[in-house]
C-alpha cells in the first residue's frame, strides 16, 4: 500500500512547482517515542514529505511513464524541528528536468518561518532497471485524486490539467 | 574555449556539490569512487551539474560505463574481457586505462577513474 505523507495539493504547476501541506498530529503513532512527552517530528520523515512533493510533480512532469525514485538527498539543512499541532507547507520546484534525472529544491515551511531546505535528485527508472512496478494506474490515480492534483493543477499555460483516463 | 585550469575550477565546484566532500579533498589525482566516494548515483548528478556548468550535452554512460561493467558480453568472471576493454577504451578515450588493464577485476574500475580524467572528458567536450 501507498504510505501518504502530505495531505494535499495547494499549488501545482506542471514540470515548475508544487505546494502541498501535511499536518504534523500526536495521532500519529511516531511521536509517540520520539521522544516520550517531547514529541518532534524526525527531519528524516521531513524529508520524505519534501520528496512526496517534488516526487508527484516530476513524474506528473513526465506523465508517469518512468519510475521515480529519491536517489539522493544532494543537501538538506534544517532550521527547528516541527512539533505535533504544526501544519508543513512544502514548496517544491524543479531545477532540472531529464528523462533520465531531475534536480529538485523544496523547502518546509511552518507559517512564514523556513523549518527546512532540501535539494533531491531523482533518478526515472525505465523497467528493467532494478525498481519493481511501484503502483497500479488504478491506485496512483486514486492517490493523486486524494491528494486534490486536478483540482488544483494546471499546466505550463495555466489550463487546468487534465486527468488520465486510466 | 576555458583553459585547463578554468575547466579544472569548474569540475572541483561541481564535485563539491555533488559529492559534498571538501575543496581541499579534490585534487587532479583524486580517484572518483575510492577517494571522493562517488556511488553510482552520484554519476547521474554529475552529469547533470556539468551538462550546465559547460552547456555540453553527456550521454548516458559516456561518463560512467555501467552498462559494460554489467554486462555478461563484456565481463568474464568478473573481469573485463578483451572486448571489454576495447569499448571502454573506445568509449572512454579522455580515461588512462593502462592500471585497470593490468588487473581489470570489475571492483577495480571503481579507482580508475581521477578527477583530471574528468577534466580531460570536459575538455574534449568542448573540442579541446
Amino acid at each position: 500500500m501507498r504510505w501518504f505523507w502530505i495531505d494535499r495539493f495547494d499549488e501545482f504547476v506542471r514540470g515548475k512547482r508544487a505546494v502541498a501541506i501535511k499536518n504534523v498530529s500526536l495521532a500519529e503513532e511516531h511521536l509517540h517515542d520520539h521522544f516520550p512527552g517531547a514529541a518532534l517530528m524526525p527531519n528524516s520523515l521531513v524529508v520524505e514529505g519534501m520528496a512526496q512533493t517534488a516526487g508527484l510533480l516530476v513524474a506528473e512532469a513526465i506523465d508517469y511513464n518512468r519510475r521515480v525514485v529519491l536517489a539522493k538527498v544532494a543537501a538538506a539543512e534544517f532550521h527547528f524541528d516541527a512539533v505535533p499541532g504544526d501544519t508543513l507547507r512544502f514548496t517544491a520546484e524543479v531545477l532540472d528536468l531529464k528523462p533520465t534525472g531531475s534536480l529538485t529544491r523544496v523547502t518546509s515551511h511552518v507559517g512564514e518561518r523556513v523549518q527546512g531546505e532540501a535539494e533531491l535528485f531523482f533518478a526515472h527508472l525505465e523497467p528493467g532497471e532494478g525498481v519493481p512496478k511501484l503502483f497500479e494506474p488504478t491506485e496512483l490515480l486514486r492517490w493523486l485524486d486524494q491528494m486534490h492534483i486536478y483540482d488544483v493543477g494546471v499546466d505550463e499555460s495555466g489550463r487546468p490539467l487534465v486527468r488520465p483516463d486510466w | 574555449m576555458p583553459s585547463h585550469d578554468e575547466i579544472y575550477e569548474k569540475v572541483k565546484s561541481a564535485l563539491v556539490e555533488a559529492l559534498g566532500v571538501d575543496e581541499e579533498d579534490v585534487s587532479p589525482t583524486a580517484t572518483m569512487v575510492g577517494d571522493l566516494g562517488a556511488e553510482s548515483i552520484d554519476f547521474l548528478d554529475i552529469v547533470f551539474r556539468l551538462e550546465k556548468a559547460f552547456g555540453i550535452k553527456i550521454s548516458r554512460g559516456e561518463l560512467f560505463p555501467e552498462d559494460v561493467l554489467s554486462s555478461s558480453e563484456f565481463v568474464t568472471n568478473g573481469k573485463v574481457n578483451a572486448a571489454g576493454i576495447a569499448t571502454l577504451k573506445e568509449r572512454m578515450p579522455f580515461a588512462d586505462l593502462t592500471k585497470f588493464e593490468a588487473n581489470p577485476a570489475v571492483q577495480n574500475f571503481a579507482n580508475t577513474l581521477t578527477v583530471e580524467d574528468m577534466v580531460r572528458y570536459v575538455s574534449s567536450k568542448l573540442g579541446g
